[in-house]
């Protein structure tokens, strides 16, 4: 190597260094900083009032499975505390489910368009990020809650007799989350569909696949990484979603979010809140570790046959 | 035409669209293509080759007529039920498959014994060569390579009938040629009836076993490659197939009078003469049927030359002249000499 091409190598790689320094510096600070203060907090000792003492302690960690007796202070199974775990990734599958059967016609419809048509349907299918989460969500309440509009539609129609209770379970959940991660799958779906070849449909069709089977052995594994990118992206901020279970939910359906949000507030247990937001990442991580390897299997292909 | 034509079209139409923006894509097209067939529909781009194939194929359904295959109406089939396969123009290969399972597609949606689907696929991976790419993904292939892949995807369920788009437009020259070759090859091997597309002549007439020359909706005429050439039923025909003279004939005692007064002997019937350029020869100025013309331009081509000829009433003819080993035919531009046609070459066509 030259002198001069060794030197233009290193001021590149400088160059490099310079250009990346923002987005590092924003890492630590931002992402990086906060998450070793959670590793921090969840092995100290809970403070009296809320905060933490200075001392080690596996207590916050232990908090997450087990409560300890009041009285003789031996450790018991939280079953109450797996009961939230199992809602809050329950509830987020399902959530990615309906959404994916929601948001799968909707991108093909979208993708099929022509461009200009294309262009207004992303628009709106976005409109919605435009308004305050907190404010859509109870807009829903407004919609399933005892007096809200379709239990007056239905009593109105002599339908009903007492109005259906909608809110404050399960479902409402399901239908707030549902509603709020649509356009999280349209999206990747959109971008996935977009570049399926049209032909494809013909060839298959011509090579006598049903139409069942063109969508199963054609068009679903070839936008099989956008329906994995959707997946995540609805999946992820599902399992640590806090208003819409908040609002809809009521206190009695909590997910990990509100879990957390417990023990800053009124639990007082940061040791516990620290170690419980500390699992919620180690699921997600295992989460997008399945996605890293779904994607890969699919560019070595080999998996049908 | 035999009973049992291997595909039929009878007056079949094609109307895209509605009102003022409709497209007449095909017209009263009716035709027969007989079993064991390499067929060619020829035209320039537009004249709706590809829609009569995709009525066949069944991606498309026609205005108005029927297709028939086998003798059987399939006029109401969609393209699953058709024992007809498609090779695409752009391949439409499955990129999430590799090349075997490419080819084993169709056998597999049908539902067969997964021995079976293995024999058949390692069958059609080596009747086109390409036994040692089985495991690759179509796109690591050439272009020539995903070519044989489409073919031996589309013969593998063993259609009656095999269509083809234009499929060897993307190739280079080169690999056209060869691929010319191994289509005919494969065709006479499976014995499946191929009905081809392309708007390239020289194809259609080194390929096929008949012709159907189309344009603008209408089949112009169904002949074998040698009846096309030589005997074009009319202009459109003449025209695009080849080269040819057109000049406007009117009937005289002993044969046609030229528009220079000379009157030459022709078949068929219509009131315009074509005759190919390599038919005019040089001739003597004392020949019965002689036309005196002017030389206005002389092109070489190697082992011709083309001499560009007025005729005394200002009609203008191409002549393909064979150059002698010499290298020289002694005619200069702007020179003066006799022409006539080979006997029996000059045809009368219709519009
Ligand atoms: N889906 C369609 N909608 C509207 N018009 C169409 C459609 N398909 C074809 N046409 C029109 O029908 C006519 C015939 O088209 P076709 O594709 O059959 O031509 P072609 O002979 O295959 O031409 P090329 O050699 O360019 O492929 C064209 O004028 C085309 O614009
Ligand atoms: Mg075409």
């Amino acid at each position: 190597m030259s002198r001069a091409e060794d030197q233009q190598k290193k001021a590149s790689a400088r160059n490099g260094w310079l250009l990346s320094a923002p987005a590092l510096a924003l890492l630590i600070f931002a992402a990086a900083g906060p998450l070793l203060i959670m590793v921090a907090y969840s092995f100290m000792v809970k403070g009296d009032y809320g905060n933490v003492k200075w001392g080690f302690s596996w207590d916050g960690w232990v908090g997450i499975l087990f409560e300890r007796d009041i009285f003789d202070g031996t450790l018991r199974l939280a079953s109450a505390h797996l009961v939230i775990f199992l809602r809050s990734v329950k509830l987020s599958l399902l959530t990615t489910i309906i959404v994916f059967g929601f948001g799968f016609p909707t991108a093909w419809f979208i993708a099929t368009r022509n461009p200009r048509a294309r262009a207004i349907w992303l628009f709106l299918i976005t409109i919605p990020f435009w308004t305050n989460l907190l404010v859509r969500t109870f807009a829903i309440g407004e919609i399933l809650r005892t007096e809200g509009l379709i239990n007056t539609l239905l009593l109105r129609l002599g339908i009903i007799d007492a109005p259906l209770q909608m809110l404050y379970n399960e479902g409402a959940v399901l239908v707030g989350m549902a509603y709020v991660y649509l356009p999280l799958m349209v999206l990747p779906l959109f971008a996935a569909i977009e570049q399926f070849d049209m032909k494809l449909l013909e060839a298959a069709y011509d090579l006598y696949a049903s139409r069942f089977k063109v969508l199963w052995h054609v068009i679903l594994p070839i936008v099989r990484p956008g329906i994995i990118a959707g997946s995540i992206l609805v999946f992820v901020p599902s399992l640590g979603a806090y208003v819409t279970p908040r609002v809809l939910g009521g206190g009695k359906n909590m997910m990990i979010g509100n879990f957390i949000e417990l023990q800053f507030g009124q639990g007082r247990n940061w040791p516990l809140g620290a170690a419980l937001s500390m699992t919620l990442l180690v699921i997600v991580s295992i989460a997008l570790l399945f996605y890293v390897r779904a994607i890969n299997r699919g560019a070595k292909g080999g998996g049908h046959g | 035409m035999t009973e049992r034509a291997a595909v039929t079209a009878e007056s079949v139409y094609k109307v895209f669209g509605q009102g003022a923006h409709a497209v007449h894509a095909l017209e009263n097209v009716s035709l027969s293509i007989q079993q064991g067939e390499f067929f060619t529909l020829l035209g320039p781009s537009g004249c709706g080759k590809t829609t009569l194939l995709r009525l066949i194929a069944g991606f498309e359904m026609p205005s108005g007529g029927h297709i028939l295959l086998d003798g059987q109406d399939v006029t109401d089939l969609p393209p699953n039920k058709r024992p007809v396969n498609t090779v695409f123009q752009s391949y439409a290969l499955f990129p999430h498959l590799s090349v075997r399972q490419n080819v084993g597609f169709a056998l597999k949606m049908q539902g067969r014994p997964k021995a079976e689907i293995d024999g058949r696929t390692e069958q059609m991976m080596a009747l086109v060569k390409l036994e040692s790419m089985a495991d690759r993904k179509v796109a690591q292939l050439s272009g020539g390579q995903q070519q044989r892949v489409a073919l031996a995807r589309a013969l593998a369920p063993q259609p009656k009938v095999l269509l083809l788009d234009e499929p060897l437009s993307a190739l280079d020259l080169k690999l056209r040629k060869e691929m010319q070759v191994e289509l005919k090859r494969l065709q006479t091997e499976t014995g499946i009836t191929f009905v081809f597309v392309t708007h390239d002549q020289e194809e259609a007439l080194t390929m096929s076993d008949r012709i159907g020359v189309m344009s603008a909706g209408k089949l112009q005429q169904v002949a074998s490659p040698r009846d096309i050439y030589t005997a074009p039923v009319n202009r459109f025909v003449a025209n695009f197939i080849g080269e040819t003279n057109l000049l406007p004939v009117t009937a005289a005692k002993g044969g046609y009078q030229l528009g220079c007064g000379v009157i030459v002997s022709a078949d068929g019937n219509g009131s315009t003469l074509s005759i190919r350029p390599e038919q005019i020869r040089v001739a003597d100025s004392k020949a019965k049927g002689a036309i005196e013309a002017r030389v206005t331009n002389l092109v070489y081509f190697g082992t011709d030359v083309h001499a560009h000829l007025e005729l005394g009433d200002g009609a203008k003819m191409v002549a393909r002249l064979p150059l002698p080993p010499g290298g020289d035919t002694g005619l200069m531009r702007g020179s003066n000499i006799c022409v006539d046609f080979v006997p029996g070459a000059a045809r009368l066509i219709g519009e």
